[in-house]
């Protein structure tokens, strides 16, 4: 037998540089892949840090003789983007202006200026009468000038919500300023058609749907896996489940929102007012969207992921330690419960984890089964029974859509779209990292590290 | 299979229990003859699936309180035939046995017996330590509270440092009962389940090859605690290993292709053996 002819070890090309067009295109592919989400979070996190920054107010003299106090903003296409407040108080009726150079005589920092927040109509730029606060406020409410420092307007103490001089402020008080902001925008209900305000019972409607979505997935999800794994036999027709479980996963979301709709909604709520609350009819209870049936749709639509992740877990589980169980005398309910189940756990919440990360992010379904723009009230509160599921509620992702796309003035909700984004992604990331570290706690406990 | 948990009576005065006190003042270690036999297989055929046939008419008989080695190259069926004796090969989909398993007289494969009191009766030990993910403690209590037992208490107590002092464990675990059993070593995980296979109080135990996935240190104890083992408990093991076989067994078997060579006192096996297959497989000519 022949051998093929020696060649020298020394390689011709460089050792590394074999390969070098795949490693290139993987390396390429995870660049861009990195790039694009720095890029996107990037942008979602600034933006949305930027509107609770208390900006200096400037004073603009206008070619057209106008006198304004200004929060500059933005440079776009050459023309200046400035909030100048006092919807209300200015004959445009409008909150934002632009301004190429040439339109801008002079531009000035006065020490004075404050900023007030008002319940309606947006912010307030001008000066306070007599230089103080105490001064300002008089037995009618609190007196204050227009940017022109002529104008007196008297605000009642019910429109005033805070008063800030902001061009007075330090760093340091900006900075206690921004987080103040921060703080209560997650914590205050939102105000003049959500332009104003916060989004504390969107944040709540989130959470308590997620929450209401898990505990209905999970055990459904489970009991399903463990039947399809441990019980079903090996046929065509659970070949047939497993497929169209798989292929649920990718039904449209808004496919689910109308079969919530019709099917949670008008079927099964129908029936529970026909049945149980039929002297308040015409008015629904249960048979208008609400909470339940929002977290119901959102299970449906998340139990593909949690049947495929559980399966996967219970496969995982060494053959031994079910032959353990069985040779001890356990029945194969036993075996199931007292050790593989506790076994498939990590598993398990690896698809809760799935689901949840997709249930918040979710709006579609949600629009048509019980999320709403603004609602009057949140789903708990201290009355029986705690939990209101037949409420309609707010939701972080239909937040961000109705604010942004339903608003009269978009000019001034793009801050607050931005800040909503940040928020629920922050959201779902918190969630992720809790059961992320519930997970690795449970599989430290399985391997006994 | 009977879900039905009956109560179950503890070990009753004609099981193998018993008998160890008669037994052992008499018996003579390396001879299994004369000794009552637990097991009785008589034309034992076994079937995975519809047609792959794995076991041809065993006949076999194994003594009481005595340790019957079985042995045979791989895939010979020993591993099979062990697993007919508790019915662990019931998990299995699809298989089908014909013949007679008689565990002291009563066939395990009749429709009325509850496996999970055959089980109870007849413990396993396998291949690769199996240790549950969970205590050392609820380790060993794990089938005696299958079958009813309460987790705490002076009787769980009692039973852990028995089982373990019967598995030759307590002295390394005596201190971190509430520990991992994951975290123990592959030997001490091999004798954790030893011991809790013997926290069941069986009469018989199944060793399915016990050492392979050992080390020669750890082997050597799994083999002194069999040694010790042998006098209370009637014990099968299957194992590659013909210096294991020869150590630790007084009863030999010799399976191959699914059929039963021969058996006998370990001793005439490895010495005078009436087949010549039997022959070549002991002397490492195949297998």
């Amino acid at each position: 037998m022949s051998r093929p002819a020696r060649r020298p070890l020394s390689a011709t090309q460089r050792p590394d540089v074999r390969g070098g067009m795949g490693i290139f295109l993987c390396a390429g592919a995870v660049s861009v892949v990195l790039i694009a989400a720095i890029a996107f979070f990037g942008l979602i996190f600034a933006e949305g840090a930027k509107p609770f920054w208390p900006r200096t107010l400037v004073e603009w003299q206008l070619a057209d003789g106008r006198t304004l106090l200004v929060q500059e903003l933005d440079v776009i296409d050459g023309e200046m983007r400035a909030r100048m407040g006092n919807r209300d108080l200015n004959p445009v009726r409008e909150d934002h202006l632009r301004a190429g150079p040439e339109e801008i005589l002079s531009r000035s920092v006065p020490e004075d200026a404050v900023h007030i927040e008002r319940m309606e109509h947006g912010p307030f730029h001008g000066y306070l009468v007599g230089g103080s606060e105490d001064s300002a406020w008089q037995d009618d409410g609190l007196h204050v000038l227009m940017p022109d420092r002529e104008t007196e307007v008297v605000f009642e103490e019910a429109a005033v919500v805070r008063i800030k001089e902001i061009n007075r402020m330090s760093l340091l008080s900006r900075l206690g300023a921004w987080l103040g902001g921060t703080w209560r925008f997650l914590t205050e209900a939102p105000r003049e058609a959500n332009t104003e305000g916060g989004v504390w019972p969107a944040l709540v409607g989130t959470c308590l749907l997620v929450i209401l979505m898990s505990v209905l997935v999970v055990p459904f999800g489970v009991l399903a896996a463990v039947y399809l794994n441990e019980y079903a036999k090996d046929t065509w027709f659970v070949k047939l489940v497993r497929v169209a479980v798989n292929n649920l996963a990718g039904v449209p979301s808004i496919v689910y929102g109308v079969f919530g709709l019709g099917f949670f909604v008008y079927g099964l709520g129908g029936s529970i007012d026909a049945l149980f609350y039929a002297d308040k009819l015409p008015t629904p209870t249960f048979g208008a969207s609400g909470l339940l049936w929002a977290a119901l749709t959102m299970a449906l639509l998340t139990v593909p992921v949690v049947v495929v992740a559980t399966e996967e877990a219970l496969r995982a589980v060494p053959r031994e330690r079910r032959d353990a169980a069985l040779a001890l005398g356990a029945t194969r309910w036993e075996a199931l419960r007292t050790v593989i189940l506790p076994g498939a756990r990590p598993g398990i919440l690896t698809g809760l984890i799935l689901a949840v990360s997709r249930a918040a992010g979710e709006v579609a379904p949600l629009m048509l089964t019980g999320a709403v723009a603004f609602a009057e009230e949140l789903p708990v509160n201290g009355e029986f029974p705690f939990v209101h599921l037949e409420r309609k509620f707010m939701h972080l992702g239909h937040h961000i859509y109705s604010v942004g796309f339903q608003s009269p003035d978009v000019e001034a909700v793009v801050p607050i779209v931005y800040a909503t984004a940040a928020l629920l992604i922050l959201l779902v990331a918190a969630l992720n990292l809790a059961a992320v570290r519930i997970r690795t706690r449970v599989r430290r406990q399985l391997t006994g590290a | 299979m009977i879900e039905t948990m009956e109560p179950k009576s503890p070990p009753a005065a004609d099981s193998a229990l018993g008998r160890i006190a008669i037994d052992s003042a008499q018996r003579r270690p390396d001879d299994g003859s004369g000794s009552e036999e637990v097991f009785r297989v008589r034309g034992l055929d076994f079937f995975y699936g519809g047609s792959a046939q794995a076991l041809y008419g065993v006949d076999l008989d194994i003594p009481a309180n005595r340790v019957t080695a079985l042995i045979g190259p791989s895939g010979c069926g020993k591993s099979t035939f062990l697993r007919t004796l508790n019915r662990m090969n019931d998990t299995i989909d699809g298989t089908r046995v014909k013949g007679e398993v008689l565990l002291d007289g009563e066939d395990v494969y009749d429709p009325s017996v509850d496996v999970v009191e055959l089980r109870r009766r007849v413990g396993m030990v396998f291949q690769r330590p199996n240790p549950f993910p969970m205590s050392i403690r609820d380790n060993v209590t794990f089938g005696p509270r299958l079958h009813g037992m309460k987790a705490a208490g002076g009787e769980a107590e009692t039973l852990v440092e028995r089982c373990l002092k019967g598995a030759a464990l307590w002295e390394e675990t005596k201190d971190r009962l509430d520990e991992s059993a994951l975290a123990l070593s592959g030997g001490q995980q091999q004798r954790l389940c030893i011991a809790r296979a013997l926290a069941n109080r069986p009469e018989v135990l199944l060793l399915d090859e016990p050492c392979s996935a050992l080390d020669p240190n750890a082997t050597a104890k799994i083999e002194d605690l069999i040694f010790e083992l042998r006098g209370d408990y009637t014990i099968v093991i299957v194992t590659h290993n013909m210096q294991q076989a020869a150590r630790v067994s007084d009863r030999t078997a010799f399976f191959l292709r699914g059929k039963l060579v021969e058996s006998g006192r370990t001793e005439d096996i490895f010495t005078r053996p009436e087949h010549t297959e039997t022959e070549s497989y002991i002397t490492g000519r195949f297998g």
